[in-house]
């Protein structure tokens, strides 16, 4: 009964601490990653200013949501967020076009190699997170409200009787929703209706494409309007799982690109799978176990140290050494995608 | 007048003149074709008289319209369906989305096209749900075909549809070419197997550094004996 006990217990520390953030962490890369695969597929550059469009669109949420709360209106139990997102994501489509008129459209018909336009997207990237700076600055905010807990770890304890708590907070729950809901709705988009008909089209064979009499302009448009959609909801999530820093979601580039490379770069699919293996890679490789064994092994081989593989700090260590171990020997990616 | 010229066409990709003065026309419910030694601009032809190619002079009409000045898209909406040599179907994409994309310009309902589509091809029916990239070389060749047929073209330009099928699958290609062309569509054909496209061909055009060299019906180049034995090895 006693090794039961410590079992569910040990578990319950493994959903706590691991399952449930790293969910909720994939999630969001996989939205992120979502974009920069569909950008690859379609406009075929590698877009480095992700990150600050994430940034971009999050920052215009928590200006919205911070002129909703100063009128009183909130959203119940749910952040005010989420109110404020389609604004966000409004205000970031209409960034996104204006950075596509106003710079990837000269080089795109100029016919200009791909790495043209990734150090053009760089370009992008210090002009985006220039701005961020100047409008909210570098410092991190915090915008979350509403009930910050689904599940709170005492409520759990006495229900179950149990030493371990499980704490699901409201924006790992939402993050999980509203990404499966973005992600559906993507993936019937582009299987069913015409214009995502085309969109694969194009990524699969542009010339073709042109032939079928797919118009190139109109499918660039409606990439830039999902990526915007998907960065800006995936940032604020983001923001309200953990916080708004700007530098943080320029940090989140690596992650979301290894997590597109890793599931196979213009791969949808793939961007999605990526995300949970880069997610869950990272925090599985850095918890620290030693309350896990703990409970398993009997008190006389209770381990000394922490039984922590690496220190969180390395992190986005964990995966740069998937990103170049996929390069190395499956550079197309677990699902195939194409090489970057 | 024909229903589909290119006149006096003079062009090339920058630099030297691949095309030097050729003609080539077809009209609907007849087959033409183009053969040559390599490097006589047959393709560069073909390429001319759908717009991927600037013409220095020379003029390319469409039912008496001048149609020179129009970009390919532009050509492609009047009526020209063309099917590249290589690449030419969406990979990632099944059979039946590949001839969804092909009557893409057409806003009525083309079910009944896809209906007949299959009928030429039973093969694509029976496949329509399987990506086209995981069908075999003559499959994908049929799938091309079958995609540019979906726009319900007036004309159908196939750029060596034959290449590096087996010599079965390319009698039955040649076959289902002569099925479309019942249905009233003028066909311009390139191809490396001169003699069984001279074969089902109505016109021939034989093209030398971008001239013609002859120019008759298939049947009357087939029995010319200078031809026999400058393109077709005897």
């Amino acid at each position: 009964m006693d090794a039961l006990v410590d079992l569910t217990n040990a578990v319950i520390l493994l959903l706590n601490f691991v399952i449930v953030p790293s969910l909720a962490y994939g999630s969001q890369l996989a939205l992120g990653a979502l974009g920069i695969t569909l950008i690859y597929g379609i406009l075929r550059f590698a877009n480095f200013a992700h990150g600050d469009t994430m940034a971009f669109g999050t920052m215009i949420t928590i200006l919205m949501t911070w002129w909703l709360q100063s009128k009183g209106i909130s959203f119940g139990f749910l952040p005010t967020a989420l109110l404020a997102l389609p604004v966000g994501i409004f205000a970031t489509i209409i960034m996104l076009i204006f950075t596509d008129k106003v710079v990837y459209k000269h080089y795109r018909r100029r016919k200009d190699p791909s790495v043209t336009l990734m150090i053009a997207s760089i370009g992008v990237m210090f002009m985006m997170n220039g701005i961020i700076r100047f409008v909210i600055g570098p410092n991190e905010q915090r915008f979350a409200d509403g009930e910050r807990f689904i599940l709170k770890a005492r409520a759990f304890k006495e229900w179950s009787g149990l030493n371990e708590g499980l704490t699901i907070k409201t924006s790992q729950a939402l993050t999980v929703v509203i990404a499966i809901m973005f992600v559906v709705g993507v993936f019937w988009f582009l299987q069913k209706t015409r214009s995502g008909k085309a969109m694969r089209a194009y990524s699969d064979n542009e010339d073709l494409a042109l032939l079928s009499g797919v118009n190139p302009e109109k499918v660039v448009l409606i990439t830039w309007i999902i990526v915007a959609t998907l960065a800006t909801v995936a940032g604020t999530l983001y923001g309200l799982d953990k916080s708004f820093k700007p530098f943080t979601y320029l940090s989140m580039l690596l992650p979301m690109f290894a997590a597109a490379i890793v599931g196979g770069v213009g791969n949808p699919i793939g961007a999605i799978v990526g995300g949970y293996v880069i997610a869950f890679s990272e925090v599985t490789l850095t918890y620290a176990y030693k309350k896990v064994f703990v409970y398993l092994l009997p008190s006389s081989l209770e381990p000394d140290g922490l039984l922590q593989l690496l220190s969180t700090d390395y992190k986005h260590a964990v995966s740069f050494i998937i990103l170049v171990l996929v390069l190395l020997f499956k550079p197309t990616g677990i699902l195939k995608g194409k090489i970057l | 007048m024909s229903f589909l010229i290119g006149e006096n066409m003079v062009g090339g990709y920058g630099g030297a003149d691949i095309l030097k003065g050729c003609t080539i026309a077809v009209d609907q419910g007849e087959i033409a074709v183009i053969v040559g030694p390599n490097g006589a601009g047959k393709s560069t032809a073909m390429k001319a008289m759908l717009g991927m190619l600037p013409l220095k002079s020379g003029q390319v009409k469409l039912k008496d319209n001048d149609i020179t000045s129009l970009t390919p898209q532009a050509r492609i909406a009047k009526g020209i369906a063309f099917v590249p040599q290589t690449n030419n179907v969406f990979v990632s994409m099944s059979v039946r989305e590949n001839l969804e994309m092909g009557a893409f310009l057409r806003d009525d309902d083309f079910s009944q096209t896809i209906d007949q589509v299959f009928e030429l091809f039973p093969i694509l029916a029976e496949k329509q749900k399987q990506l086209a990239g995981e069908l075999s070389g003559g499959q994908r060749q049929q799938v091309a075909v079958a995609r540019a047929l979906m726009s319900q073209p007036s004309v159908l330009m196939l750029d060596e549809p034959t290449a590096g099928v087996s010599p079965i699958v390319m009698d039955e290609l040649f076959e289902r070419i002569l099925e479309v062309r019942q249905t009233g569509v003028a066909i311009l054909m390139v191809e490396q197997n001169a003699r069984q496209a001279l074969n089902i061909a109505d016109k021939g055009y034989v093209l030398v550094i971008g001239e013609n060299r002859h120019t008759d019906t298939g049947q009357a180049l087939l029995a010319n004996p200078e031809v026999r034995r400058s393109f077709l090895g005897g």
